[in-house]
């Protein structure tokens, strides 16, 4: 009996303590129904598929709604041995860059092509914020489709967003750079030489094939985000920035120190006319452009060598300042286009802008005195709606749910904030566990968000998982945002350190998903088109095998004659017609990774033997009852050996 | 001894193929497909998917029919046409010879030899363009099952392609 009290005691007793550690409302209260309301019955689909960037794992993580499923990692920056992405040949020269291979990036941003302002389906893009690139993901096959090198850039962050009709996709820099043309300057010599610049990149309609347009240099703040306007404000672009104290050292102190830092409003169809009269620089520069064609399985890189550039110093009616307080980090454009909202992540309060104003402003020139790297500097009053007072610490970015309220993250706070955005009054607050990044509202971008869920992308998760060891789950988390209040409804942990993602509903792509490659369409230089073509051919030190993949064979399976030192190129060719049968193909020694090659698919595995000996190669994705029968050896000889290359080939397979 | 077991039971079972580990489902392998949601396919042989509890019901199901959209009526045979016969090998060399040999040898699906003198040409049509509510319904397929161990896979044969392979199939029979 006592002990029995002591228990009850001790566990109030550490149930406080821990609670008195988190933020207000830890132990958090969940409704009776929440389970129902995630829980997906097996062998039913979820409603959403949710898009969520898969941060420095260079990765994009695809998850179902509302069951928090992981249903596929997309790989993009990064090399990627479940997939052989970035190892087998055909897809080595997606990584290549002005640098050479670069097998790496940090992925924040997730944008879905748009057709009138609604998302469309067809392509997803994501930012590489490290080595500047943009991703273009093909959304039948869920595979990397091109990627884009940026010049003139140090850090592609505020990226990838888009217009209404995916006419451009932007892509700026967080840190502003020389330029490519001159850039061995001395560090302190920032003020005159460090310039930021926004690539406005255009997207092809029917093939989705991306291009450097122009690019806009402008002063050397730092770019965080951007929203495209919608509806009234289309043709119009906002994008974030910090550091308009332009300070190159120290900037924890030194970028914050001014009161207001800047919303840029861009006139893009105004800028757009300026290149075309001819009015932009062309400049020689260096950027790889890869490009990944479906029919023969093969990657191109290309390296492009000029930009044109429109200095935002020198134009009329294309740039515009708006100041806004303190370093920006959202600026999100609500449903309507009507409203741009400034989430200053060292401000205690969240400036709403309004279209309308702002080009009243324009039209009565209602500026500063001095203008901001030869852009005029707009009133702040004079483009403000309003400000909603005491949201919470730390506003980073806002969605909307299409019913005329916005959600906006708090990440020092730790919560979620709901507010009307026509009388700018706080409705609602849930908290986060913790350190909320963005928010993701299916559809929450576009003309007609889908107001039921939202997603918070957390930072931190001390205490939500069980631990393992000093580095814990990355996490979201799922609220019901269908009644007057949020109401959370599940955690999930996700890859890398999740940014900002995008959500659509599951019925706009499901049903147009590749199943197979179809075997009579495979053009690659190296198909072997049935048993009875498989082969090995030897030129030079080369060594091809033309080889084929079926449930639960290859052909060739036992190769002789190959020598130390050779280059051996495995083309394995996957007969099969089937959905999701892939075959994979591993062996030993190979110092690069696998191939998973699909069905009616060719892929490549480079492998150089370095030893004398009998080296057996396997089907890495089981297949069949017989999977592990689906092997076979190659047998390598010194270098010097005369041995011909000896292959069975399928007339001589037949099993007696 | 061996050999004439074998000779029987691909008498008796016919055909072409193959499949793995039948309808109960003791593997985890993704072969057995007969769990998918209905699918949207483009497959070329389009048909209504048998819904999984009609799969397992075998007095709905034909075994000279077989199942699929082929029934006497869209199936006719004349002479042999031997340009048809002539694709149908091309097509089979890339999708069904890896596994099939045109004599009665199995490889990992039976030998074709003799096939168009066991079963009806439609279903053999119902058969190649449609295998997996095949393998989990037909007795006889079931029973070769047994003995191949791997489901014939759907390599996606289009009405045509399918066509052409039957005539090569009596090809190979000696049909004239
Ligand atoms: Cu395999």
């Amino acid at each position: 009996m006592i002990s029995n009290k002591l228990i009850v005691g001790l566990l109030f007793v550490v149930a406080m303590s821990i609670t008195s550690c988190k933020p207000k409302g830890t132990t958090s209260v969940i409704s009776g129904d929440a389970a129902t309301k995630v829980y997906v019955p097996p062998g039913q689909y979820d409603e959403f598929y949710n898009f969520v960037s898969g941060g420095f794992s260079g990765q994009l993580s695809v998850y179902g709604i509302p069951s928090g499923r992981l249903l596929r990692v997309i790989p993009v920056f990064s090399s990627d041995p479940e997939k052989g992405w970035g190892f087998n040949e055909e897809t080595k020269p997606m990584l290549n860059t002005s640098h050479g291979i670069v097998p790496w990036d940090d992925l924040h941003h997730v944008e879905m092509s748009q057709t009138n302002g609604e998302a469309d389906g067809k392509w997803v893009f994501v930012n590489g914020n490290n080595t500047p690139r943009l991703a273009r993901i093909d959304l039948k096959t869920f595979r990397t489709a091109e990627i884009l090198e940026l010049p003139n850039s140090g850090g592609n962050h505020s990226s990838p967003f888009g217009t209404e009709n995916s006419e451009y996709i932007v892509a700026s820099t967080r840190f502003s750079v020389p330029s490519d043309a001159n850039p061995d300057v001395p560090i302190s010599t920032y003020k005159e030489n460090f310039k930021g610049h926004i690539s406005f990149v255009s997207v092809d309609k029917e093939t989705g094939e991306m291009k450097v347009a122009f690019q806009l240099k402008a002063p050397g703040v730092n770019f965080d985000l951007a929203r495209a306007g919608k509806g009234k404000s289309h043709g119009w672009f906002f994008f974030s920035c910090y550091n308009t104290e332009l300070a190159n050292t120290l900037l924890e102190v030194n970028a914050s120190q001014k009161d207001k830092d800047f919303i840029l409003a861009i006139n893009w169809k105004k800028a757009e006319e300026y290149i075309k009269e001819g009015k932009g620089t062309k400049q020689a520069v260096k950027y790889s452009h890869n490009k990944y064609d479906e029919t023969t399985h093969t990657a191109k890189s290309e390296m492009e060598t000029e930009v044109t550039v429109l200095d935002l110093a020198n134009t009329e009616g294309i740039a515009y300042l708006i100041p806004c307080p303190k370093s920006p980090h959202g600026c999100d454009v609500d449903p309507t286009g009507e409203y741009i909202i400034g989430s200053g992540k060292l401000a205690a309060l969240i400036p709403v802008f309004s279209f309308d104003k702002l080009q009243k402003a324009i039209a009565e020139k209602k500026f500063e005195t001095e203008k901001f790297g030869g852009i005029p500097v707009i009133k702040y009053e004079a483009a403000l709606y309003g400000e909603v007072q005491k949201p919470g610490l730390g506003p980073l970015h806002t969605e909307f749910d299409g019913k005329g309220n916005a959600y906006t993250s708090m990440f020092v706070s730790s919560e979620v904030v709901k507010w009307n955005i026509k009388d700018l009054k706080v409705l609602d607050r849930a908290p986060t566990y913790y350190s909320v990044g963005h928010l993701m509202i299916p559809g929450g971008n576009t003309k007609k968000p889908f107001g039921k869920y939202l997603v918070a992308y957390n930072k931190i998760t001390k205490d939500r998982y069980l631990p393992t060891g000093p580095e814990l789950a990355q996490s979201a988390q799922l609220y019901d945002i269908s009644g007057d209040k949020m109401k959370l409804l599940l955690d999930f942990p996700t890859i890398g350190e999740p940014h900002y993602a995008q959500a659509i509903p599951a019925a706009l792509i499901k049903d147009k998903q590749a199943k197979i490659f179809d075997i009579n369409s495979n053009k690659h230089q190296y198909k072997t088109n049935g048993e009875e073509d498989a082969k090995v051919v030897r030129e030079g030190n080369a060594v091809h095998v033309y080889m084929t993949s079926i449930r639960s064979h290859f052909v060739p399976d036992n190769i002789e004659g190959v020598k130390v030192g050779d280059e051996v190129f495995f083309h394995v060719t996957n007969l099969e017609q089937d959905w999701d049968v892939p075959h994979g193909f591993g062996i030993k020694g190979a110092n690069n990774a696998e191939l998973l090659i699909m069905p009616g698919e060719t892929l490549t595995l480079k492998w150089i033997p370095d030893r004398v000996g009998i080296f057996p190669m396997y089907c890495t994705d089981f297949c069949s009852a017989l999977h592990q029968e689906m092997s076979g050896y190659v047998r390598v000889s010194p270098k010097g050996s005369t041995l011909p290359i000896t292959f069975n080939s399928s007339k001589k397979t037949a099993a007696k | 001894m061996k050999k004439s077991i074998i000779t029987t039971l691909s008498l008796m079972a016919t055909i072409l193929i193959i499949g793995s580990c039948g309808g109960g489902g003791s593997t985890s392998e993704k072969s057995t497909n007969e769990t998918e949601q209905p699918e949207t396919t483009q497959t070329p042989s389009e048909q209504p998917e048998a819904k999984p509890e009609s799969k397992a019901d075998p007095s709905t199901y034909d075994p000279k029919r077989g199942e699929g959209k082929f029934n006497e009526s869209n199936v006719k045979l004349g002479a042999l046409d031997a340009a048809m016969a002539d694709k149908g090998k091309a097509i089979a060399a890339t999708k069904c010879n890896s596994c099939h040999k045109q004599t009665d040898e199995k490889l990992v699906g039976p030998g074709w030899k003799g096939v168009t003198h066991r079963k009806t040409p439609h279903w053999i049509m119902n058969f190649i363009t449609n295998p997996d509510p095949m393998i989990s319904k037909d007795p006889e397929l079931q029973a070769q099952l047994e003995i191949c161990l791997v489901r014939m896979p759907n390599q996606n044969l289009n009405d045509e392609e399918a066509r052409n392979i039957l005539e090569y199939m009596r090809q190979n029979d000696e049909v004239k």
